[in-house]
C-alpha cells in the first residue's frame, strides 16, 4: 500500500509540471500587469520600473517561470501584491471561511442524499421516486449564481429571514458565542444553496447504488429469514450501498478547500474563491498562480485518496 | 424512379421484411418509451423554435431603446416587461437564447471532435501515442477549469476583442477545456474494439490506419459520443452562463442568458424588477434540464450498461 501511494505521488510530479507550465503561460498572456492595473495616477515611469524590478516583472518569462517554480518547491508561492503578504498566508487566512460552509454543506448534502436515495430506491417507480427523479434532474441543471440570487431575493430581501450577504453583521463587535451565532445566521443561506446544488448528483448515485444492492440474493435471503424490512434495508442493504459512495469522498477535497468562486461572490462570503476573483481584477499574479496550483494539487490528492478509499471499501480491488 | 415489378426491387422488399431491427431502431423505440426524455425533447424543440424563429415575429428590434417605456413590468404590450433602457425583455431573452444555445453547441462540437480523435488515436496506436495523449489528458483533468476559464475570459476583455468576435473565442476556450472525459471513454472502447474479429478482417484487407479508425472503429463508439455530447451541451451552457454572469463570457451589447442576469447586480433591478433577470435564468434552468433529460434517455436507449451514475 505505501509503495502504491509513493508511486502515485511520484506520478503527480510530471502532471503538476505540465499544469504549472500551462497556468504560467496563460497568465503571461494577460496584457498589463499589477503596476498598470492599480492605475495609480501618481505613478511615474521610473517608479513603475523600480516596482517592476522589485517584483521581478521585468525579467524574461522563462526566467520568471523558473524562479516561481523553484520557490514553489520550497513552499514559497511568493508575495501577493495586493495583500502585501505571502500567498500561502493569504490562502491560509481565507481558506477556512470557505471550508466551514463547504464542510457543513458536505455533511448536509450527504445525509439528505443518502436518505432520499435509499427511500427512492426502496420504493422504485412509486410517486415519491418519480418526483425525486425529476427533482434530481432539475437540481443538476441549476445555474449556481441564479439560484443564489433567487434565494437572496426571496428569503433575505423580501422575507427578511436571513442576512443578505457577508459573513458577519457590519459594525457588530461580537465575540465568543454571539460571534458564532452571527456567523451561523449568515451561513444558512449559502449553505442551503450549495447543498441544493450538490444534492442532485449524490441522490442519484445513492439511488443507483441501492437499486443494485437490493436486487442481490443475500437481500432476498434476509427477507426470507423474516427480518423486518427496516433491518433489511438499513442493516443489510444500506451499508453495502454506501461503500461505493466512499470513493466519492476523495473528489470532495478540492471543493472543501477550493472555495465556491461564483457563489462566494454572490453571497459576498469572504472565502478564498472570492479573494481569487478579486485578485484577477488587480492582476495579482502570485496569488492567481498560487491559488490555481493549490487547487490542482488538491484535485490530484483527491483523486489519490479516492483510489485508496476504493481499495479500502472493496478488498477485492488490489491497488497496483 | 420507382419501377414496380422490377424483380430485384421485389426481392429487396422481401429482404427488408426479414431483416432484423437495426440497433438504431431499437434505440429509437427505447427512447420513445422514456416519457421524461420525450418531455425533455419537446421542451428543447420549443426552446429552439422560440429562440431562432420567435424574434422574427417580434415588433421590436434588438437594440431599439425607448426611454419613454423603460422599466415597465410585464404587460400586454411587453410580455416580459422592459429594462432600464426600454428594451423589450422578451426579444432579448430569445436572442440571448440563440447565442447561449449556439455557444453551447459549438463548444461541445469542438470538444467532441478533439476528444473523439485523440481518444481513438490513443486507443488504436497504444504505446507512445497513448502515453503522451493520456498524460496530456491527466494534466487537463487536474487543471482547475473555472479559474482557467475566468483568467482566459479576463484576457479576452483586456485584449479588447470585439464583442461580436468574442463569442468565437469563447466557444473555442470552452471547447478546448472539455474534451478529456470523452477522450478517455472513446479510448477505452477502442482498446476493446480493436481486438475483435472484424478488425482482423480490416487487417486482412490491408486497409490504411485512417480508414480503420474512422470507418470501422469510430462508428462503434458513436453511442457514447452522442450521450457524452448531449450532456456536454448542458454543461457548456452552464459554463457560458456563469462566465457571462461574471462579465467574462459573452459581453454586452451581445445578449446571452448569463449576461442578462447581471441586471441583478443593480440593487433596484434585483429587488423591484425581477422580470429583468429571472426570465433568462429560468430559460437556462429549463433548457439545461431538458438537455439532461434527453441525455439520460439516450444513455438508457443506446447503452443500458453505461448507466453507472
Amino acid at each position: 500500500m505505501s509503495q502504491y501511494i509513493i508511486r502515485r505521488l511520484l506520478q503527480m510530479i510530471p502532471t503538476l509540471i505540465g499544469i504549472s507550465i500551462i497556468v504560467f503561460a496563460i497568465s503571461q498572456m494577460v496584457p498589463g500587469d499589477y503596476i498598470t492595473a492599480t492605475q495609480n495616477p501618481n505613478m511615474t515611469a521610473e517608479r513603475a520600473e523600480q516596482l517592476r524590478s522589485l517584483y521581478g516583472l521585468d525579467k524574461p518569462p522563462v526566467q520568471q517561470y523558473f524562479i516561481w517554480a523553484k520557490n514553489m518547491l520550497v513552499g514559497n508561492l511568493g508575495d501577493s501584491f495586493q495583500h502585501k503578504m505571502p500567498v500561502t498566508e493569504v490562502i491560509n487566512t481565507y481558506v477556512w471561511n470557505s471550508f466551514i460552509i463547504a464542510f457543513v454543506t458536505l455533511i448536509l448534502s450527504w445525509t439528505i442524499a443518502a436518505l432520499v436515495g435509499v427511500f427512492s430506491a426502496q420504493f422504485q417507480y412509486s410517486f415519491f421516486d418519480k418526483v425525486v427523479t425529476l427533482l434530481v434532474f432539475l437540481l443538476m441543471s441549476l445555474p449556481s449564481f441564479f439560484i443564489g440570487l433567487l434565494a437572496i431575493k426571496y428569503f433575505a430581501l423580501d422575507m427578511k429571514l436571513f442576512p443578505t450577504a457577508g459573513m458577519t453583521t457590519a459594525g457588530l463587535n461580537a465575540s465568543g458565542f454571539d460571534y458564532i451565532k452571527d456567523v451561523a445566521k449568515h451561513m444558512i443561506l449559502p449553505v442551503a444553496v450549495m447543498t441544493t446544488l450538490q444534492i442532485g448528483g449524490l441522490t442519484r448515485y445513492f439511488r443507483t447504488g441501492m437499486l443494485e444492492v437490493i436486487r442481490q440474493d443475500y437481500i432476498r435471503t434476509a427477507r426470507a429469514k423474516g427480518l423486518k424490512e427496516r433491518t433489511v434495508i438499513f442493516k443489510h442493504a444500506f451499508r453495502n450501498a454506501l461503500l461505493p459512495a466512499i470513493t466519492l469522498l476523495g473528489f470532495e477535497l478540492p471543493g472543501l478547500f477550493g472555495g465556491a468562486m461564483i457563489l462566494e461572490r454572490v453571497f459576498a462570503w469572504p472565502g478564498i474563491g472570492q479573494i481569487y476573483l478579486a485578485s484577477l481584477n488587480l492582476r495579482d499574479y502570485p496569488l492567481m498562480l498560487g491559488f490555481t496550483m493549490f487547487l490542482a494539487v488538491l484535485t490530484l490528492l483527491g483523486n489519490l485518496i479516492s483510489d485508496i478509499l476504493y481499495g479500502v471499501a472493496d478488498p477485492r480491488i488490489r491497488l497496483k | 424512379m420507382e419501377q414496380p415489378g422490377n424483380p430485384t426491387e421485389q426481392l429487396q422488399e422481401q429482404l427488408k421484411i426479414v431483416k432484423a431491427e437495426s440497433p438504431w431502431r431499437i434505440a429509437i423505440r427505447r427512447f420513445a418509451k422514456n416519457r421524461l426524455a420525450l418531455i425533455g425533447l419537446i421542451i428543447l424543440v420549443i426552446m429552439f423554435l422560440l429562440c431562432f424563429i420567435g424574434p422574427l415575429f417580434s415588433p421590436y428590434t434588438l437594440n431599439q431603446t425607448n426611454v419613454g417605456n423603460k422599466n415597465q413590468a410585464p404587460n400586454a404590450q411587453y410580455w416580459l416587461g422592459t429594462d432600464k433602457l426600454g428594451r423589450d425583455i422578451m426579444l432579448r431573452v430569445m436572442l440571448a437564447g440563440r447565442i447561449s444555445l449556439t455557444v453551447g453547441l459549438v463548444a461541445t462540437a469542438i470538444s467532441v471532435v478533439i476528444g473523439a480523435v485523440l481518444g481513438a488515436v490513443a486507443g488504436f496506436y497504444r504505446k507512445y501515442a497513448d502515453t503522451i495523449i493520456m498524460r496530456i489528458a491527466d494534466i487537463f483533468l487536474a487543471l482547475p477549469t473555472l479559474p482557467i476559464l475566468i483568467t482566459l475570459g479576463a484576457i479576452l476583455s483586456d485584449l479588447k476583442i470585439d464583442p461580436g468576435k468574442r463569442i468565437y473565442f469563447l466557444m473555442l476556450i470552452i471547447g478546448l477545456l472539455g474534451w478529456v472525459g470523452l477522450a478517455r471513454l472513446v479510448r477505452s472502447q477502442i482498446l476493446t474494439l480493436r481486438e475483435q474479429e472484424f478488425m482482423q478482417a480490416t487487417e486482412a484487407l490491408g486497409l490504411r490506419d485512417g480508414r480503420k479508425i474512422f470507418r470501422h472503429l469510430m462508428p462503434n463508439t458513436i453511442p457514447i459520443i452522442i450521450v457524452s455530447a448531449t450532456l456536454g451541451v448542458a454543461g457548456a451552457i452552464l459554463t457560458e452562463s456563469a462566465l457571462s454572469f461574471l462579465g467574462l463570457g459573452v459581453v454586452p451589447p451581445t445578449p446571452s442568458w448569463g449576461n442578462m442576469i447581471t441586471a441583478a447586480n443593480s440593487l433596484i433591478d434585483f429587488r423591484k424588477r425581477p422580470w429583468t433577470w429571472i426570465p433568462p435564468g429560468m430559460c437556462i434552468l429549463i433548457t439545461v434540464t431538458a438537455i439532461n433529460l434527453i441525455g439520460d434517455g439516450l444513455r438508457d436507449a443506446l447503452d443500458p450498461k453505461m448507466k453507472s451514475r
